[in-house]
């Protein structure tokens, strides 16, 4: 535990001096005021709205920038080490492959968490000092809960990233292939399911299955942890593909849980496998 | 004597490529091994294996007794020093942040690391990144590294790659006093001249094959290659060398005070040349030349046969 503690406070430290955990918070607390803040221009209303419309709104953008926030983070975790040269003398000390692998995901894990809080939380914070009637315990239960789901899924994301640069041998298409993650993920799922959804015309059977599906891919996971709740305020598009389904809080939780260790159990496997 | 490393067996194979095959070796603790050897003999897969770093296909090895697997890795990487080829640090990392950054996993006050940064002249950048150093500094690096923790053996890939003359010498003193201190190291190179002063043993590996192991001495008994025998002299010689007809090769360069001549001739032969040659009253000096190390490798390497030392 010891060295992937020295492995992930160095990585922590490395984000801070490339301005990684500065960059990315400065990101999401520009886009938060943003839509918190202009999130109602389009019904001809500025500034703060209602509390779930404002979370509705961050989930559908955190969904989009933290997955590519987590590839880009460490796409090059392994591949940039092999190519650099590094790999081979680090793995020459008492330092087990897995020790390294976790102390890096650890420690992009926590960047993309400390940018998260950082930037959406300051973000919420200075809404609520212009708007003192959206002042409660129960908005920042919620945001909290966003933060850590939006935390997870920058993890879940971190460990598709180690994966991929474990898988690959090369910086370049690492990079490549992280940015096709993003977009088959992110973008292309939903569009496939939702393809089906519409050409089938709500088939029973699969408006039946389509709820478990979602559960495979960790941008919807993290939208049904913030969005099922909200009772409409969210993506009508997303939430018509889980209608009639009651997922339990737990049970989502455990699936963004899950999303970060099973992309990062296979690049440990693998890992574990390669010679150097 | 004790071994810090022994080999039985072993055989490296990626894909359709023996890099290493049926290698048996045992390198005694407490002395200088060249690990000899021509661009992909398979030096640096045979560290690598030491390390645990590649699997062998074939055969076991254990290092200072312990065997090579990976539930021994770590007890194997606390006692071994490592110098890679084209060593490579974090370009943003000072010299003083890399030496503290590996002293944590071997357990090292970082005093000891930046003690080890002077000791391999690097006192003067201890605070430099180190993507400003030069190949040479990041070599000297690359040696601070290695000595962290003060392993019993130490591998060291191609270290003088990069090092001017002086920083070579400074390094082959500090493996001699690493040798007096009882440490083992393994010197992995093709730049056999800087080395053969050095070694107490040799393992000459072609083509993924041991061909030659032992001390130098006996390689050169082994490979029975000439040996060239210069005299100087001042007045008549021809009548004496006419009388030696296994001398293969005269070759004279007259001087202003008489005439240097070498002369090649077989090495069961060397001491009547010698005692014929220091028989002749023109006689003012005479050396003896060995084969050197890098044509015994030429030697070996172009013979099939294994010309072990022992």
């Amino acid at each position: 535990m010891d060295n992937v503690l020295i492995v992930a406070g160095k990585e922590v430290r490395d984000d801070l001096r490339s301005r990684w955990t500065v960059g990315l918070s400065v990101v999401f607390i520009a886009l938060a005021l943003s839509i918190i803040y202009f999130g109602g221009a389009a019904a001809g209303q500025a500034g703060f709205t209602s509390f779930g419309a404002i979370l509705a709104s961050l989930t559908t953008l955190a969904a989009f920038v933290i997955p590519l926030m987590g590839l880009l983070i460490a796409y090059d975790t392994v591949v940039g080490e092999r190519e650099a040269g590094t790999l081979l003398l680090l793995l020459s000390y008492p330092l087990a492959p897995s020790e390294l692998l976790s102390g890096k995901l650890l420690g992009h894990s926590v960047t993309l968490a400390v940018a998260i809080v950082a930037g959406f939380g300051l973000a919420c914070g200075i809404s609520q000092i212009f708007t003192p009637t959206a002042r409660s315990i129960a908005v920042w239960v919620d945001l909290g809960g966003f933060m850590l789901s939006a935390a997870l899924l920058g993890a879940s994301f971190a460990g598709i990233g180690c994966l991929i640069s474990v898988l690959t041998r090369e910086k370049a298409r690492a990079a490549g292939l992280a940015l096709v993650a993003w977009f088959l993920l992110v973008i292309l799922f939903d569009l496939v399911l939702l393809f089906i959804l519409v050409a089938s015309g709500g088939d029973a059977i699969e408006r039946a299955v389509f709820p478990y599906l979602l559960l495979l891919n960790p941008v919807d996971v993290f939208r049904l942890v913030n969005l099922v709740g909200l009772k409409g305020a969210g993506n009508t598009f997303f939430l018509s593909m889980t209608a009639g389904q009651a997922y339990p809080r737990l049970v989502l939780w455990a699936a963004a849980a899950g999303w970060v260790l099973l992309p990062f159990s296979l690049a440990l496997v693998a890992f574990r496998k390669q010679e150097i | 004597m004790d071994s810090a490393i022994e080999v039985t067996g072993l055989g490296k194979r990626y894909n359709d490529m023996q890099v290493l095959d049926d290698i048996s070796v045992s390198i005694p603790t407490g002395q200088i091994v060249g690990m000899l050897g021509h661009n992909g003999a398979g030096k640096t897969t045979f560290l690598k294996l030491a390390l645990g770093l590649v699997r062998p296909t074939a055969g076991e090895m254990r290092v200072l007794g312990v065997p090579v697997r990976a539930d021994t890795q770590r007890e194997i990487h606390r006692r071994v020093g490592y110098l890679p080829e084209s060593v490579a640090f974090y370009g943003n990392l000072t010299a003083r942040e890399t030496i503290t950054y590996i002293a944590k996993f071997k357990q090292r006050p970082a005093t000891e690391g930046v003690m080890l940064l002077r000791d391999v002249g690097l006192a003067d950048a201890v605070d430099r990144r180190v993507h400003t150093f030069s190949k040479g500094m990041r070599q000297r690096l690359g040696l601070a590294q290695a000595l962290l923790g003060s392993p019993d053996l130490l591998l060291f890939d191609e270290p003088t790659g990069g090092l001017d003359p002086v920083a070579i010498l400074q390094f082959l003193h500090t493996v001699h006093k690493l040798r007096d201190q009882g440490k083992t190291i393994v010197i992995s190179s093709h730049l056999l001249a800087d080395l053969e002063p050095h070694l107490d043993r040799a393992v000459v590996l072609s083509h993924g094959r041991i061909v030659a192991q032992g001390a130098l001495a006996d390689m050169r008994n082994a490979v029975d290659l000439p040996v060239i025998v210069r005299a100087w002299v001042t007045g008549e010689y021809q009548a004496t060398l006419s009388e030696l007809p296994f001398v293969a090769r005269v070759t004279s360069q007259d001087g202003v005070k008489g005439a240097e001549i070498e002369l090649e001739a077989p090495r069961s032969r060397k001491l009547e040349l010698i005692r014929r040659l220091v028989e002749l009253p023109s006689l003012v000096d005479i050396t003896v030349k060995e084969p050197s190390l890098p044509e015994i490798y030429a030697r070996i390497s172009s013979d099939p046969r294994p010309a072990a030392g022992e």
